[in-house]
């Protein structure tokens, strides 16, 4: 019945599927499954669709708290930020099919994240792009680094959503398997969230947008969910990567807002990974409902495509909408203004005595094809509690020792070395549109004002902030994702913003391994010890395994945005500065522990160390702290996060932001300078004695390091370097490695 | 105020809230006009704004030119009525040979999005009326096809003509003559490639839009006293 490919292996394996598996869905189905059948369960079990090796861990995670209207599970994570308005918010990883073709895998990673934010019924208004690349000393990691920017560039700038920040690590386990995370935010009034739900028998299924074609099709399965092997990064899955079209996308964007603001929808669900088996049977079966699709009745691009291909194709720019046959006419009134094709696909049936069933059929009355139960798809997928093992240089890189590496006569060369502007990345980006940007990309976090059409007016504004240490992570990924946590909520919080809801996109490498396993459990359990500590909960995520080439796993990357809700916006908060005269403070434990700092790992290759434990009191007393500064009018006149390449790479920063200068001591040694564990902050004011007073107040640590001005930046003893010459070096850093020209015009 | 600003929608539009939101802000009434509207009686300006017009497909502008409105648009034009076209929305009067030139893709071809210097160079043009020859504005560009471009000859008659409204400070993409505006003969048709939409609210970082945009209302609301609507 299933049947076997030309080589004469049996369909599952070519599809993905492990024999237990196969047996698994005859047990299910109480016969084989027929192709078409086979072929949807594929797609769904997939690792990418299924979580069947990360589910069990996270279960772990905090995911309540009395602003979380949506957490995980749904399409978007949603959450009440006040004044009537939610916020809707999502990371994704498109890390395998940009590897493959780096522009439209990143085009079409940015095209997926909105529909899933829209699909909530908000509106996108801001994207964010982690994004992580071997060496650019290698061709090919050049042609992915600029394939990926002009992806991003041209879909999010032609759909009209702003981008609004990101980050950009280089490290060398990336080479062939590059990282390309997208976040996005979207508002609305609360009253208009909606869920994707298929309820009513009878209800229509109306497919939106875009013509179902061969693009896209086992991107799950053949290209998420598994490495790549040969050292080309498997030119021969580009098939498998889908086609972007952002002017489909800004209709259909417009279109499902008015019909969601109209209320002429049950429910509505985008189209992404999987396709239709997956729309229609997780819209059913999430109101425990069948459905009935007519195959025969999906526009198609290209003639001759056979039902299977058709349900799991993954072709951009569609939705299911459930619609009332009352409003029929209306919704297709609305789509053929926005020039939106409208298609009714499918009937809501009732479920039987052993719930929903998905029922393929060819023509409206023809033959069924497949007959599965609904929730058979989602629900019953495979979970996996994998073997897990530390790795086993695990001891012994612990046992190294970053203290004892050679104390540098003098740090200026480091700074210089780990300076990077990174603008030639997000001036290709529209990180402006909607006109609610107050601080864009290049700061600790990005503030946005919290405004869009349609909105109740508010006052708030809000800071959202992506982060990501790969070295702390490889060092202790516990500790190290904790203290990403801290890192990202101190973003936030350095823009006046209290931290309130996290999303995390979980990179990590095969699964299989149980050292990568062990790194999955163990980045769960210091995300939720963080989170926990700091009363953030979790909304949203999304895993990406596989991410290996030749049988090498990439260093566990967990990526965190956490999104701040800043009380009343009235002005621009500080951002990296500094202001002559002014007093630069910082704030925080002092700390000199070097171990996964850039210092450590890009300028000695000493990959080992013991991170500090986490402590989130002090996190949580500087995140207060940081939030009572800020929002007192004129206090700080710079702030900065200290964070990868340590407090010498921040000042430096301050430095290059203002050209302007400082004398600075009571740093006590190179540790002291380049540690990048969390809970840091340089301030520059003009009142240190109001700042000291108030650390004391808030039982955080703090110290006057010096004055800002003049032409040098000097830490006495470790650092001193013309500022120009800082400037020069930061500005030049990314374009000569990219040998592109320095770019015109202001990119501060 | 009296006047009322037609901002254009074409399909891929993007900049239109913004424009209006502008407008609103500066105390100006202004309303979203579908492209397929044939006329735009009882409006006093017109802008077309920002975006992506069809998809930016084929080339920008290429095809809005076609969309019904643009008759209406060069109706209004023609009838001297203020009409300014920003980013795209240059582009489409470009297409729609409203305004001399093209926009070609940027020297560097990359997209550019930064804040930049722009100069004014005439104040006859109701986006400029409220400034004075030289001064220097803080303006936001983000754009692909943003290097104009046109014939030797044409470059003359602008220049001659005091055509050329707007000059970058440091050329970003390569524009003839660092030319970031300019306007037809009778100076009320005006494009730009700057958003002086992004600049008109403080915590944005610059309010040097809001001279422009205040001038174009400026413009309009004499033009709704003169011209009964």
């Amino acid at each position: 019945m299933e049947g076997t490919t030309e080589t004469g292996e049996p369909l599952h394996r070519a599809l993905g599927l492990t024999d237990d598996e196969a047996v698994a869905i005859e047990r299910i189905l109480g016969r084989p499954p027929n192709q078409l059948e086979l072929a949807m369960y594929a797609v769904m079990w997939s690792e990418h669709c299924s979580y069947k090796s990360s589910r069990v861990h996270l279960r772990r995670l905090p995911t309540t708290g009395p602003e979380v209207l949506v957490g995980p599970g749904e399409n978007a994570g949603v959450v009440d930020v006040g004044d009537g308005i939610a916020v809707a918010i999502r990371i994704e990883s498109h890390n395998h099919p940009s590897a493959v073709e780096p522009y439209q895998g990143a085009a079409t990673g940015v095209g997926g994240i909105l529909r899933d934010i829209f699909t909530m019924g908000a509106r996108p208004i801001a994207l964010m792009d982690p994004l992580f690349f071997g060496p650019l000393d290698d061709a090919r990691t050049r042609w992915l680094v600029e394939g990926v920017v002009s992806g991003i560039s041209g879909y999010g700038n032609a759909v009209g959503v702003p981008t609004v920040g990101g980050q950009l690590t280089f490290a060398p386990c990336y080479a062939r398997n590059p990282l390309v995370n997208v976040l996005c935010l979207g508002v609305m009034p609360v009253e208009r969230l909606v869920l994707g739900r298929a309820s009513g028998e009878g209800n229509l299924a109306i497919l939106l947008g875009a013509t179902t074609g061969r693009d896209g099709i086992g991107g799950v399965s053949v290209l998420a969910s598994a490495g790549f092997e040969d050292t080309e990064a498997g030119t021969d899955k580009r098939p498998s990567v889908q086609v972007g079209d952002p002017f489909e996308e800004k209709r259909l964007i417009e279109a499902c807002l008015e019909l969601l603001d109209r209320g002429l929808v049950v429910g509505i669900q985008d189209l992404g990974g999987a396709g239709l088996s997956c729309a229609t049977s997780e819209t059913a079966a999430r109101a425990g409902m069948g459905m009935d699709v007519d195959v025969r009745a999906v526009p198609l691009r290209q003639p001759g495509m056979a039902p299977f291909e058709v349900m799991t194709s993954e072709s951009q720019e569609r939705m299911l909408a459930i619609v009332t046959p009352a409003n029929r006419h209306a919704v297709e009134e609305v789509c053929r203004r926005w020039e939106v094709r409208a298609t009714v696909v499918g009937t809501v049936t009732a479920p039987g005595p052993s719930g929903g069933r998905l029922r393929v059929l060819d023509g409206p009355e023809g033959p069924v094809l497949a007959d599965v139960p609904a929730a058979s798809l989602s629900e019953d997928a495979p979970l996996y509690r994998r073997p897990m093992a530390p790795p086993s240089d695990a001891a012994a890189r612990r046992a190294q020792d970053p203290a004892a590496l050679p104390a540098p006569d003098d740090c200026g060369p480091d700074v210089l070395a780990m300076v990077q502007d990174t603008s030639w990345v997000w001036r290709q980006y529209d990180h402006q549109l909607f006109l609610n940007t107050v601080v864009g990309p290049g700061a600790d976090a990005a503030v946005l004002r919290l405004a869009a059409p349609g909105l109740p007016p508010s006052r708030r504004g809000l800071a959202l902030s992506t982060d990501a240490n790969p070295r702390w992570c490889a060092v202790d990924p516990r500790r190290g994702t904790a203290w990403t946590v801290a890192e990202s909520a101190v973003n936030v919080a350095c823009a006046g913003a209290r931290p309130v809801v996290l999303v995390n996109c979980l990179n990590f490498g095969n699964p299989e391994h149980p050292e990568v396993m062990w790194q999955l459990s163990e980045a769960v359990d210091g995300m939720a010890e963080a989170c926990e500590a700091l009363g953030i909960p979790v909304v949203g995520g999304n895993v990406s395994l596989y991410n290996e080439s030749n049988g090498r796993d990439i260093d566990p990357t967990p990526v965190v945005a956490v999104l701040g809700v800043i009380e009343e916006l009235r002005r621009r908060p500080p951002v990296p500065g500094l202001v002559p005269g002014h007093a630069v403070v910082v704030l925080g434990d002092t700390t000199d522990a070097l171990a996964g700092s850039r210092w450590a790992v890009e300028r000695h290759g000493q990959r080992g160390g013991e991170l500090p434990p986490f402590d989130g009191p002090a996190i949580a007393r500087l995140l207060r702290l940081l939030v009572t500064l800020v929002g007192e009018d004129d206090l700080l006149s710079g702030v900065h996060d200290v964070s990868e390449g340590g407090l010498g790479v921040a000042l430096a920063e301050c430095a290059v932001a203002s050209a302007t200068g400082a004398r600075l001591r009571g740093v006590v040694g190179h540790g002291a300078l380049f540690s990048e564990v969390p809970g840091r902050v340089v301030v520059c004011t003009g009142r240190p004695g109001s700042v000291l007073d108030a650390a004391a107040a808030a039982g955080v640590p703090a110290a006057v390091l010096g004055e800002a001005g003049g032409e040098r930046l000097v830490v006495e003893g470790l650092v001193d370097l013309p500022v120009a010459d800082l400037i020069a070096a930061w500005r030049s850093a990314l374009p000569a490695a990219l040998d592109e020209p320095l770019p015109a015009g202001e990119s501060g | 105020m009296t006047a009322r600003v037609a901002v254009v929608v074409f399909p891929g539009t993007n900049c239109e809230h913004d424009v209006v939101g502008a407008l609103a802000g500066l105390g100006g009434d202004a309303e979203l006009v579908w492209h397929g509207q044939r006329s735009l009686a009882g409006y006093d300006a017109v802008v077309l704004p920002g975006g992506f017009a069809h998809g930016d497909y084929l080339r920008p502008g290429a095809i809005a030119r076609f969309s019904p409105v643009m008759e209406a648009v060069a109706r209004f034009a023609a009838a001297g009525g203020p009409v300014v076209g920003i980013c795209n929305g240059f582009q489409v009067l470009t297409e729609a040979g409203l305004l001399p030139g093209a926009l070609q893709k940027n020297a560097g071809l990359r997209f550019v999005c930064t804040t930049t210097g722009i100069e004014v160079c005439t104040t006859r043009t109701p986006l400029t009326a409220h400034s004075a020859v030289g001064d220097v504005l803080r303006l936001p560009i983000n754009h692909f096809e943003g290097n104009y471009t046109c014939d030797g000859a044409t470059l003359a008659r602008l220049r001659a003509e005091d055509r050329i409204v707007f000059r970058y400070t440091d050329n970003p993409n390569g524009s003839v003559d660092d030319i970031a505006g300019v306007c037809n003969e009778q100076g009320n048709v005006v494009g730009l490639m700057p958003h002086p939409e992004r600049a008109c609210d403080p915590l944005l970082g610059s309010t040097d839009g809001a001279v422009l945009l205040g001038s174009l209302l400026g413009v309009a609301d004499t033009r709704s006293r003169a011209v009964p609507a």
